[in-house]
Formats: structure tokens, sequence, C-alpha cells
């Protein structure tokens, strides 16, 4: 009885040992489905590694960005794990802020990664960060809606198109709209859509000068078409609707189209979230003057902070959840079509994905064809597709999507929107030095 | 009050399908969010919302699976009611003096203290929380506890300073004739006369800082983060968590509309019976 006693003794203090030798990882990041699964999953990862104890903190998107900058800003040290996106990761790592990925094992496959992911990430040539999932944008249809107006969708298609599409298939009295689109103000709301609008009708955000070209004809006709085909055909309140708007609108048979984020397919294609889950057609997003910059590429990515101070137990984690075998897991305990995309060639070679996933093709196309670096039709000095990667873009991207709001709204004349919004982006890059010889 | 000096004897009819109409309206949001919780994401987002389904305790499931409830309700109890207790302590005080030995500057250091809350919080933000870092205060309910004291003290100095001056000086003047010293002035004889103005004070500042999102949300992540950073976590900017969301929001608010309704009832009793006009 006693020896029985002091072994649970032993035991007991053991596991307070272990309790307290634990590293403690800190994990900041964003909540959506694929964050959800990854920490149900992590569980595991803290059973193989029972000295590694996973800390999460989830944030709103933007609320996240704010505490992530300061913190690491500062060199607080809070988190020792950082979710960020492919605009902050060569910014940031220009900073000097985050650890760069290297000597990686071989056994993680560091080339299966997307080229086009893999370079979004990448800061002279080294690798910042690993991605959890990468999306592209593409034009989601109604295909029994198309099939009763006698459209069929090409391989690819145009922006007038999409125009007289639209037109046929608005039946306000049902409330089906013709096209559903981002309206709400925010560099990564409206304008992640509309840069992409504004690439492929040939303009761009900044001449090799830095200077604005925001009042161009080319501006002129992507905006004067958006605001014209949500005006006449586009949900009532559209300038209020982003991602998770429009989701709701498809979701529920509003719309019988909408272009946004490839991520949306799988929540489409998902019959627990969408009443039309049977009849969800995927396609790559229209073009108009150049089939350059007609999509983006975004990538929800896992680095390392230079604050950390947990930093080889981070590795660890970050390694695990961006692995092969981490997909495998996600695919045998959630099905294959919640398998995290976008990142991995090895995911679209599984034929039970692409069994599972109908949309796999048409999302690897857009991310494969999305190549940051060279996305508008003359040359540009920036990197970036549906932002132009300098600091400063958070704060201009925004104030110019508050402008095109307006005049969604019709609250704002478009010349006199474009004028604005040239002037105040002009202003802005002169204070920050940019185009100064 | 009343300017005829009587009250009306008949209350209009309008009036109470009037307050009726304001309570349903007010209340509304709070019912809708009940409803949804209970719901799955898909009944959640339906148009036309549906008004009759199969109820479902999955939200609240995968709610407890994903967060650590106690520790973040633990969290905003110990800071809410712990920095009331603070900023009561602080102002009781202050209030006294400055209601009954009021000096020339009074009037300007009560406005003085009300401009703090003037600035927005994000203007101070950067500076705090190097303070914060350099204390080693960054994600502790320590932190938390200081800066709601502070942000609070003012008001509660507000309120209380309105009702000790309703308290007429005159009682504390017979206590002093009959030699209390200014403690028991203030404790035997102004508190009991101020219960009601205390509590609703007291009560203010901990719905004020239950409530508050910016400070909690920049100045902890886990350890000392409360209920507000637990709601945070379930709005979502890509894919949807309107039931999930709802059933945190409840279990977030269900503790302080609790110690709300029960304490109501004692505070208009007490405002009826013990206020002193």
């Amino acid at each position: 009885m006693k020896l029985r006693k002091s072994a649970i003794l032993i035991a007991a203090l053991s596991v307070t040992a272990a309790v307290q030798a634990a590293t403690t990882v800190t994990i900041g990041t964003v909540n959506n489905g694929d964050m959800v699964i990854m920490q149900k999953l992590s569980k595991q990862f803290e059973e193989q590694n029972p000295d590694i104890k996973l800390d999460w903190v989830v944030l709103e998107e933007n609320v996240l960005r704010q505490r992530l900058t300061t913190d690491i800003a500062t060199k607080s040290g809070q988190f020792d794990i950082a979710t960020v996106g492919t605009y902050e990761v060569p910014i940031w790592a220009k900073q000097g802020w985050l650890m760069p990925l290297e000597n990686l094992p071989a056994d993680y496959a560091v080339d299966d990664i997307l080229k086009s992911v893999r370079d979004g990430l990448s800061y002279e040539g080294k690798l910042y960060a690993a991605p959890f999932y990468a999306e592209s944008s593409m034009l989601f249809y109604r295909k029994d809606l198309f099939e009763k107006a006698g459209i069929t969708m090409p391989e690819q298609s145009t922006w007038d198109n999409v125009k007289q599409w639209a037109e046929k298939l608005t039946d306000k009295k049902a409330e089906v709209y013709g096209i559903c689109l981002r309206g709400k103000p925010g560099w990564g709301e409206n304008f992640a859509f509309l840069s992409t609008m504004i690439n492929t009708y040939g303009g761009q955000w900044f001449d090799m000068n830095w200077q604005p070209t925001i009042d161009t004809p080319e501006w002129k006709a992507a905006i004067g078409d958006y605001v014209e085909l949500l005006n006449k055909y586009g949900p009532p309140g559209a300038a209020a609707n982003g991602f998770n708007e429009n989701l709701t609108l498809f979701a529920n048979g509003k719309c019988a189209m909408w272009i946004d984020a490839t991520v949306a397919a799988g929540l489409l294609y998902n019959p627990k979230q969408s009443k039309v889950s049977d009849k969800v057609g995927f396609a790559q997003a229209p073009i108009a003057k150049t089939p350059k910059g007609a999509h983006w590429l975004w990538a929800w990515t896992l680095a390392i902070p230079q604050s950390s101070d947990a930093k080889d137990a981070a590795k660890k984690f970050v390694l695990w959840a961006t692995s092969k075998p981490y997909i495998q897991l996600v695919g045998e305990k959630e099905g294959w079509a919640s398998v995290p995309p976008g990142t991995r060639t090895s995911t679209y070679e599984n034929p039970k994905y692409l069994e599972a996933a109908p949309f796999a093709k048409p999302v690897l196309a857009a991310i494969n064809s999305a190549d940051p670096t060279d996305q508008t039709l003359n040359p540009r000095p920036y990197v970036g597709i549906q932002y132009v990667g300098i600091p400063e873009f958070q704060a201009i991207g925004t104030q110019v999507g508050q402008t095109i709001a307006a005049v969604l709204t019709g609250k704002t004349p478009l010349d006199q929107g474009l004028k604005a919004a040239q002037a105040a982006t002009a202003r802005t890059m002169a204070q920050a030095g940019y185009g100064k010889k | 009050m009343s300017a005829h000096g009587s009250t009306p004897q008949k209350t209009p009819r309008w009036i109470p399908i009037l307050a009726w109409v304001i309570a349903i309206l007010v209340f509304f949001p709070i019912f809708w969010m009940a409803l949804t919780s209970f719901k799955t994401e898909t009944e959640a987002i339906s148009t036309p919302p549906s008004l009759f389904f199969t109820p479902t305790m999955e939200n609240y499931n995968d709610v407890f699976d994903r967060s650590n409830y106690a520790r973040f309700v633990w969290n905003s109890i110990a800071v809410s009611f712990g920095s009331t207790l603070l900023a009561l302590a602080f102002a009781i005080p202050a209030a006294y003096a400055m209601a009954f030995f009021p000096t020339k500057r009074t009037p300007s250091t009560l406005l003085w203290m009300l401009s703090t809350k003037m600035m927005p919080p994000v203007g101070v933000l950067i500076p705090m929380y190097l303070l914060f870092k350099t204390l080693g205060l960054l994600d502790t309910v320590t932190g938390l506890l200081i800066i709601y004291t502070l942000i609070n003290l003012p008001i509660v100095v507000w309120m209380l300073y309105t009702y000790f001056k309703d308290v007429p000086g005159e009682i504390l003047e017979a206590g002093r004739v009959d030699g209390a010293t200014p403690m028991q002035e203030l404790f035997l004889l102004l508190l009991p006369l101020a219960v009601p103005g205390i509590a609703s004070t007291g009560l203010l500042s901990v719905i004020l800082s239950w409530n508050e999102a910016f400070w909690s949300l920049n100045l902890t992540s886990s350890q000392g983060a409360p209920l507000t950073a637990f709601i945070a976590s379930f709005s979502s900017p890509q894919g949807l968590f309107w039931a999930k969301l709802s059933a945190a929001s409840l279990m977030a608010i269900a503790p302080i509309l609790v110690v709300g309704w029960m304490s109501q009832r004692q505070l208009v009793s007490g405002l009826t019976f013990g206020a002193v006009k």
C-alpha cells in the first residue's frame, strides 16, 4: 500500500516536472475553417511532443495584424508563431522581424510547396514563412441558372461576357442578382478584388516613378464597369458586402455569379453550409484587356518572429502544421474536401483529394498563374497582385477603397472620386518619400 | 421636480405601449442572438430567417472545445470587480473631500480628471504597450486591473461627487458637533446614506470594465485575457461562424446579465426607500 502511494507520488511529481519543463509556444492566428481544424488536430502534436505546450490566441484579422505589428515592432515577444499573409512577409522580413526558415529537413519537401506561393513568401532568396493555405480568386456561378438561360461557361470568360450574363440572369422579383462583388471598403476588402479588375483592364497602382496612375482611362473603365454592374445587377446594399456577406448571399441562392477567394469553393460545395452545393460551378476569373493580374494570390502563413524566445519549439510546430503528413491527417480525420488548399503540389496529385474536391483543378490553375512579380500590362516598380508590397499600402488601399465605395453608393461622381483618390495617394507617397531621386 | 408640483392622475394609454415597444426593440438583438446560438450555421444565415427549427447544442460544444471558457470568465470577474473595488477605494475619499470641503480649484480639478477620458485610447497605445512590456504586465490580470481602475476612476469620482452633494451637509455637521472624527464621519454617516449611489456607481463601473475591448484585446493574449478576447476569437473574416459567435457572445454576457438582474432589484428598492432627497 505504502509502495503504491509513493509510486503515485513519484508519478505525480514527474508529471509536474514535465509540465514545468514544457516550453509554451503562443500562436497568434485568425479564425477560419482551416485554422479551427489545425487547432483541433494540434492536440496530436502536443501528444507527440510532451515538452511543448501550445497556447492559441485567436483574433479577428485586422485586430491580429495590429497586435502582431505592435508586439513584433516593440520586440515584446508575446508571440512565438504569427499568422501573417503574403503582404506582410516580405515587408517584415526586410525589417528583420522574422526568422528565416533555413536548414529544413529533407522530408519536409520544401520544393513540393507551389512555386508562386514560395516566391511570395521569400525575401532575397530566403523563405521566411511556411504557407498554411493559399488562395487565388475565381468565378463562382450557378450551373442551373446558366443552363436555364442557355449560357455555356467558357474556359476563360471576359468582363464583357459577365456584363451580358449579369443582365440576363438578374431576376429581382425572385431576389436573384446577376452578380455579387465586394463593396465593403478596405485594402483587403473591396480593393483585393478591384486591384485585380484594374490589372486586367490594363491599369496599375503606380508607374515606374512611383507616381499613382489612378485618374487614367484604365481605372475609369474598370471602376465604371464595376459600379454599373453592381448598381444594375447587384444585390441591394452592395457597398456593405465583404467576403462573408457575399458568401451568405451565394449560399442562399441569391447570386448567379460571384468573383472572390477560391477558399469559398470548399464552403459553397459543402451542403452543411450552402443551399446551392449541388448547383455551384467554378471558372477562372474574367479578363479584359490583358490576362495579367486577373486573379490574386494570398496565403495565410506561419512565421516565427525574431523576438520569440521559443524559436526551436515554434519551428517544430510550423513544420508539422505545414507538412505533407499534416495534410494527410486532415484528409483522414476531417474528410479530403477539408484539407488546406493551395500549398503543395502533392495535394493536387492526390486522387482522393481530386475526387472529393471538383474545384481543385481550377484553383490550382489560378494559383499557378498568379505570379506576384509580373501582373500588370505595363512595367511597375512593385510586387503584389491585389496589393502593392509597400508598408504604406494598407492606408492608401483603405482610403481609395472608401472613395470608391462612395462612388458606388452614388455619393461621389466617378471622375471626381478618381481625381480625389489620385491626389490623396500622391500626397501620401510624397510624404513617405517615394519618387525622390 | 415637476413644474406643476403634481403628478397626472391618469397615465395616458400610449405610454405603457411605447414602453413595451422600446423594451422589445432593445431586447430583440439579444433575443435573436440567443435564438441563433441554437441554430446550425446554415440556418443561421438563411433568408428569410427560420423561426422554427430543431435546436442544437453543437455550437456550445464547439465553443467549449475550442477555448478555455472558465479562464476567460475568471479573468473577467477578477478585473471588473477588482478594478471597481479599487476605483471605489480611491474615489470615495476623493469625492468626499471635493463634495464637503471644496476649494476654489475643485471644479477645475474635476474637469481635469474628466479630460483624461477625452483622448482616444489608440493615441497612447504604443507608450502604454512599452510601459507594460517594461513592467512585465503584458498579458496579466494585474495589468488590466490597473488600467481599468485608471480608466473608470474619473467617472466613479464624478458620480460619487454628485451623489455626495445630495447628502445634506447638516447631518455630517451634527456628527462633527457630537465629536465624530473625519473617518467616523465618512464611514458611519456618509457611506450608509449614500449606499444606493455607491451601488449604482459600482455596477456601472463593473459593466464598463466587463465590456471594455480595446485595452483587453491589445494588452492581453491568453493568460490575462478576459471574455472580450474570447468573443473576438469567434469573429471570422472568411467563413461562417454566426451561430458559434452568437453562442460565444451569449456565454460572455450571461454572467453580467445575471449580476445585473440580481442587483437591479436591490438597486431599485435602495433608490426608492433609502435615497436622501
